[in-house]
């Protein structure tokens, strides 16, 4: 009788755990439509012919579209703008967030308030500031040309975002004003999680403060620079919105991106399957920046253990 | 006295990068303001001689402006509803219920978050044509509702996590439902968690761009970011700034003001949702 209770019971939970994977459902199901399908889809896709124009006709072509990658110049010439992009950006971004993470990790009075300023351009839309940078940026009424003349730098200010070197300087002082906020909050988070004690310690033995930022901080702080890491660099190397808006990859193409020439594939020339197989060769590329910032994000306290 | 330099270090540092980080949008206010043969000088003036709403009130009456910003409101809310509802029961299986494989799905689940949107221009594109919904703001609202879910379902199941069992507990003696201890026990204390990852997730919505150019193309459906980038003047080098500083203005205010009033939130739902 008590066994028969209890078998009963037992089948019960049984029966309310079968049913918990519902929960999971939907945002499976979301998922796999907008995300996992569409993925799938372009991976087939990069094998046809589509042209839009015709009436999205598809005709099966083989590896034709990926070996076109191959000697795509303009593909090699935006592959290295984002290289460039991505090189100059990130490391700005992660070394100024963690100067500004370690200032806000400092009692003062009105942290609350500066820490609210600093997340400010994080939250911002990119593409809207882009335009505002597009303006600040103005070779004739811009305000950074304009505090330049008035500090007596410059004669006249010079056109900015038409000049192949100051474009991709000002779309990366633009990128790193609006993302350097991201690595210093995840930054800061990854400071005040260190004990206080083992830099009491370390003082005690005498070491100096470049060498407990050294021996305690970095260390310490390697998830957290992976976790910032990860997401700059993969994000910096689809960078398509803040260029769009702010160059569109002018001047003479020196600021076109990945994202804008598989943009520009679709949307210009209509072609759909050459597009598709552009994606799946950038998704590809993400491959191994992902590696850089696993590796760097392996916690050597975890490996110690 | 070493104390106290440190301190005026730490304390101009952080001015300087106070100011960094408003002055782009503060300029964007100060032009806003000025009358428009004002903004035309050169050298610029920082404040302008005379305060003018010329700008605002041009963008307003003779631009599409408006309804670039109810469709915003309208996907956002919709995307942020469908999002928050979709990883609330996700969160939930994942932190509070045994299901087999979760391990399994919570990388199924987080591994989109890993992709920049520009990748997905393509894929959803053409899924959209499929489906013959481009140009319907549908498109926009599915398409966010699922991009935000790694980091919606992220933030709210390291809020669910720290719940105390007995929550559950006695109500599951008191015979509730999985439903209905998540909706009527669950959710209820987690309002400031959920608070947080609505904002979160409608203010992405609100700024997201290489998306809402790929699937909407006319001009009755575009959203704030790509309206306000394609504001043009007479012709493609007249460019009209003035009202394009008050386009910018308007539509990031608000933004500004919730980070502002939310920031304390925003920081640890941001870190919490972060890493991992």
């Amino acid at each position: 009788m008590k066994r028969n209770v209890r078998s009963n019971k037992y089948w019960l939970d049984n029966l309310r755990a079968k049913h918990d994977w519902l929960f999971l459902l939907p945002a499976i199901v979301l998922t796999t439509a907008i995300f996992f399908l569409p993925a799938l889809q372009s991976l087939v896709s990069g094998f046809f012919s589509i042209n839009l124009a015709l009436s999205g006709e598809r005709a099966f072509v083989g590896v034709a579209n990926f070996i076109r990658i191959a000697s795509d110049e303009r593909l090699f010439e935006a592959l290295w703008n984002t290289v460039r992009f991505a090189a100059f950006s990130v490391p700005i971004e992660v070394v100024l967030g963690l100067g500004i993470a370690m200032l806000l990790s400092e009692r003062f009075p009105g942290r609350g308030v500066a820490r609210a300023f600093i997340l400010v351009p994080w939250a911002l839309p990119t593409a809207i500031m882009a335009m505002a940078w597009r303006w600040i940026f103005n070779d004739q009424y811009g305000v950074f040309g304009g505090l330049l003349m008035r500090a007596g730098l410059v004669e006249t200010a010079p056109a900015w975002l038409a000049m192949p070197g100051t474009a991709m300087a000002a779309a990366v002082l633009a990128d790193a004003w609006k993302t350097t906020p991201f690595a210093a909050v995840i930054l800061l988070a990854g400071l005040t999680s260190i004990p206080q004690e083992l830099y009491e310690a370390a003082a005690l033995d005498g070491a100096g403060a470049w060498k407990r930022f050294k021996l305690i901080t970095l260390p310490l702080l390697r998830p957290y620079l992976g976790v910032v890491l990860l997401f700059r660099l993969i994000h910096s190397f689809g960078i398509f919105d803040l260029i769009w808006v702010l160059t569109s990859g002018g001047p003479a193409g020196t600021t076109r991106t990945l994202a804008l020439h598989v943009y520009e594939t679709l949307f210009r020339y209509l072609d759909l399957g050459y597009g598709s197989a552009l994606t799946v060769f950038m998704a590809v590329c993400l491959i191994p920046l992902a590696g850089v910032a696993t590796w760097v994000g392996k916690s050597p306290v975890a490996q110690a253990k | 006295m070493k104390l106290s330099t440190t301190k005026a270090f730490v304390g101009v540092a952080i001015a300087i990068v106070c100011v960094w980080s408003l002055a782009p949008f503060l300029w964007q206010v100060l032009t806003s303001l000025k009358a428009s043969e004002e903004i035309f000088r050169v050298p610029p003036e920082i404040f302008p001689d005379s305060w003018s709403i010329e700008s605002y009130r041009k963008v307003l009456t003779g631009r599409a402006f408006g309804t670039y910003v109810l469709n915003s409101l309208w996907v956002g809310s919709w995307a942020t509803l469908i999002c928050v509802s979709v990883a609330s029961c996700a969160a939930y299986a994942m932190t509070r219920l045994t299901v087999k494989g979760t391990a399994f799905w919570q990388k199924f689940l987080l591994a989109p978050s890993f992709l920049p949107p520009a990748v997905l221009a393509v894929p959803l594109y053409q899924l959209a044509h499929f489906c013959g919904i481009t140009d319907k703001p549908i498109a926009l609202v599915l398409a966010y509702a699922a991009l935000n879910l790694p980091f919606a379902i992220w933030m709210l199941a390291a809020f669910f996590k720290h719940l105390p069992k007995e929550l559950e507990e006695a109500a599951m003696l008191d015979g509730l439902s999985r439903m209905g201890i998540l909706l009527r026990i669950i959710l209820p204390v987690s309002l400031p968690a959920l608070a947080t990852t609505s904002i979160l997730v409608f203010i992405f919505c609100w700024n997201e761009f290489v998306l809402a150019l790929t699937l909407m193309s006319r001009d009755a459906t575009r959203t704030v970011p790509v309206g306000i980038a394609m504001l043009s003047g007479a012709s493609a080098y007249e460019i009209p700034w003035d009202q394009i500083t008050a386009a910018v203005v308007m539509t990031t205010m608000p933004v500004v003001l919730l980070v502002l009033f939310f920031q304390r939130q925003i920081v640890s739902g941001l870190t919490a949702g972060a890493v991992k």
